[in-house]
C-alpha cells in the first residue's frame, strides 16, 4: 500500500473542497470496509483519503415523513435495527441483517454500501496481478470468462465482464424504487436508483453514475403498503456471513387475494441490482400460488446467459425468487 | 488424482512451493533483523505520511503519531504491544481481530487507525483481569469453547457485544450474530454454550 494523506471532513462542503484541492488520487472514505480492503489488495491505490464518516448529521434516520430517509452515514447495523423499518419494510431490514457480519455492519454505512465493489476473484487479484480484468485494468481482458466462473453473473453480462454486483441492500432498494441523493462541487441532485448502477457493456470500469468529487448524502424510499408484505431471501454457500449465490427482494401490494403491484429485484446473479419487470408483470392482477410464483421466477431468467460453471444459478435464481414470492404472499397486511 | 500425469504435476508443484517457501522464509528474516537493529532507538519511525491520534485505550488516554495507512490492528499490536487481538485474515473475514470502538464491535484489521482519533477502544486486555475474569472469559473456560485459542480473543469480544446488543436470546440468534467469527478448530458448540451461560450474568451486570 502506498503512502497517503488522511483528513477528516466535518461538512460536505469541507469534503468536496478537500477533494478538489487534493487533485489526482483523492478518494472519500466512510466505513472503509470495501476501500481499505481493496487498498490492501492493491486494487485501489488512493493518495489522499478524505474521511466523510463524521459529517454532521450524516447518520440521520427519519421514518416519520412521506418517505423513509436514510442519511448516507447511518450504519448498516442501525438501519437494520430500526423498529419502523423492521416492522413496515422487512425487505430493507433483512437485506441489511443478512449482509456481512455484525462487526462490519457496525463499520459500514448505508451510503457506502451502495458503492461496494464486486467480489469477482479476478478483480480482487490486484497485488499479484497475474490475471487480466477489464474492471481493474480497462482493456486488459477478462479472465473470469472461461475461467473459474461459478460465482459470476448470468444476467446483464457482456463480453468484457461478468462480475456480480455484490450488495443486498441495493437490491432491496431497487425493488422499492429508492432515490439516491448526491452532492458535489456543482451542487445537489437526486436520481432514481435504477439510473445509479451501470451495465458493464464495453466499459465495466464505469460502475456507478457518480461524478468525480460527488458524495452520496442520502437515500429516500417512497412509503408503500407493499413494504409490510415484503421479504429478502438470500441463498448462500453457507447459512450466514457469505455473499449471495442468488437472492430476491419481493414486496407485494395486494387487493384481496390478487396482486395489485409487485416489486421484484434480484441479487447475486446479475452485474447490477436487477429489477425483474417481466416477473412483476406476470404477477400483477393474479392470485399467488406455487405455479405462478415459479413461472415468475423463470420469466426473470428468460434472458440469462451462463458461463462454464454457473448455469446452476439460473435454476437456483428462479426458485429463490419463487420462494420469496410465496413468503411475501403469505404475510398478513 | 488417478491420472499419473496429474500426480506428477502435483509433485512438481509441491517441490516448487517448498523451494519458494524457503526463499520467502529467508527473505522474511532479513528485514526483521534489520528492523531489530534500527528499533534500538526507541520507537520505530513510521515511513509514510503520519497523523496524530488521541484516544482512550482500555480506559487510559493515549496519543500516538501513526502512519496514515496503518490499521487499528497493527497499531494495537505493533505500537501498543496489545497482542490479544489477532491477525487472522487481515480482510475482515475471520473476526480474530475483533475489538470494541465506543462499545461497538468492529474488525480492527479493516479500521484505519487514523479513524480512532477521539474514540474509545477496548481490547481483550481491557476486559477482566488475571484475578477476576470477565463472566464471558470464565464461560469460555467452563465450556471448553476453544482448542488452539487463536480466535478466542476475537470470539470473546464479539460475544460480549453480542449479549449487550440483545442478540443472544436463543442459540439460533447467537449463531447468526456470531457468524463473523470463524473457529477453524470447530469449537462452535462450546462457544454457543458459553454465551448462553454468560448472557444472563452480563445482562444483570
Amino acid at each position: 500500500m502506498r503512502s497517503l494523506s488522511y483528513i477528516r471532513a466535518k461538512t460536505v462542503r469541507e469534503a468536496t473542497e478537500a477533494f478538489a484541492a487534493a487533485g489526482e488520487g483523492a478518494c472519500y472514505i466512510s466505513g472503509g470496509t470495501t476501500l481499505y480492503d481493496l487498498m490492501k489488495l492493491g486494487v485501489e491505490r488512493p493518495h489522499h483519503l478524505i474521511d466523510i464518516a463524521s459529517l454532521e448529521g450524516a447518520d440521520r434516520i427519519d421514518t416519520g415523513g412521506d418517505v423513509l430517509f436514510f442519511g448516507a452515514g447511518a450504519l448498516m447495523a442501525d438501519v437494520a435495527e430500526d423498529e419502523v423499518v423492521r416492522r413496515d419494510y422487512p425487505v430493507l431490514a433483512e437485506s441489511l441483517s443478512k449482509a456481512a457480519s455484525q462487526q462490519l455492519r457496525n463499520m459500514a454505512t448505508v451510503g457506502g454500501n451502495l458503492l461496494q465493489r464486486t467480489r469477482c476473484p479476478y478483480f480482487r487479484n490486484g497485488t499479484i496481478g497475474a490475471y487480466p480484468c477489464n474492471k481493474r485494468e480497462p482493456g486488459s481482458g477478462c479472465a473470469a470468462i472461461g475461467g473459474l466462473d461459478r460465482t459470476q453473473a448470468v444476467l446483464g453480462v457482456s463480453d468484457a465482464c461478468t462480475a456480480v454486483s455484490p450488495g443486498d441492500w441495493p437490491v432491496a432498494l431497487t425493488a422499492m424504487d429508492a432515490r439516491i441523493q448526491l452532492q458535489g462541487p456543482t451542487g445537489e441532485r437526486t436520481i432514481p436508483i435504477a439510473e445509479f448502477y451501470l451495465l458493464p457493456g464495453k466499459t465495466p470500469h464505469f460502475e456507478f453514475a457518480i461524478m468525480p468529487g460527488e458524495i452520496v448524502t442520502g437515500i429516500s424510499v417512497p412509503k408503500t403498503e407493499a413494504g409490510r408484505r415484503s421479504t429478502y431471501l438470500k441463498v448462500r454457500d453457507r447459512e450466514s456471513y457469505a455473499f449471495a449465490l442468488a437472492s430476491a427482494a419481493v414486496a407485494l401490494a395486494m387487493d384481496g387475494d390478487h396482486v395489485r403491484r409487485a416489486h421484484i429485484a434480484l441479487g447475486g446473479v446479475a452485474t447490477r441490482p436487477w429489477r425483474a419487470r417481466e416477473a412483476e408483470s406476470l404477477l400483477n392482477g393474479r392470485a399467488i400460488d406455487a405455479e405462478i410464483a415459479l413461472a415468475a421466477g423463470r420469466a426473470a431468467f428468460a434472458d440469462a446467459r451462463a458461463g462454464k460453471h454457473n448455469a446452476f444459478k439460473i435454476e437456483l435464481g428462479a426458485r429463490t425468487l419463487a420462494d420469496a414470492i410465496m413468503t411475501a404472499g403469505r404475510k398478513m397486511q | 488424482m488417478s491420472d499419473p500425469h496429474d500426480r506428477q504435476f502435483l509433485e512438481i508443484t509441491r517441490r516448487q512451493v517448498l523451494e519458494a517457501g524457503t526463499i520467502v522464509a529467508v527473505s522474511g528474516m532479513l528485514p526483521v533483523a534489520a528492523q531489530a537493529q534500527a528499533s534500538s532507538s526507541q520507537l520505530a519511525p513510521e515511513n509514510g505520511v503520519t497523523v496524530q491520534v488521541r484516544f482512550q485505550i482500555n480506559g487510559q488516554p493515549s496519543v500516538l503519531e501513526i502512519d496514515a495507512r496503518a490499521s487499528l490492528l497493527d497499531m494495537l499490536r505493533e505500537r501498543l504491544g496489545l497482542v490479544g487481538a489477532k491477525k487472522g485474515c487481515d480482510h475482515g473475514q475471520c473476526g480474530a481481530c475483533t475489538v470494541h470502538i465506543d462499545g461497538r464491535r468492529v474488525a480492527s484489521c479493516l479500521t484505519l487507525a487514523a479513524k480512532i482519533d477521539g474514540r474509545d477502544v477496548t481490547t481483550i486486555e481491557g476486559v477482566g483481569s488475571a484475578d477476576t475474569l470477565h463472566p464471558m472469559q470464565q464461560a469460555f473456560i467452563d465450556h471448553d469453547a476453544l482448542q488452539c485459542g487463536y480466535c478466542t480473543p476475537g470470539q470473546i469480544m464479539a460475544a460480549i457485544a453480542c449479549v449487550k446488543e440483545g442478540h443472544a436470546s436463543t442459540p439460533e440468534e447467537i449463531r447468526e450474530y456470531m457468524s463473523g467469527n470463524i473457529c477453524r478448530c470447530g469449537a462452535y458448540v462450546g462457544i454457543v454454550a458459553a454465551i448462553e451461560q454468560a448472557a444472563p450474568q452480563i445482562e444483570r451486570g
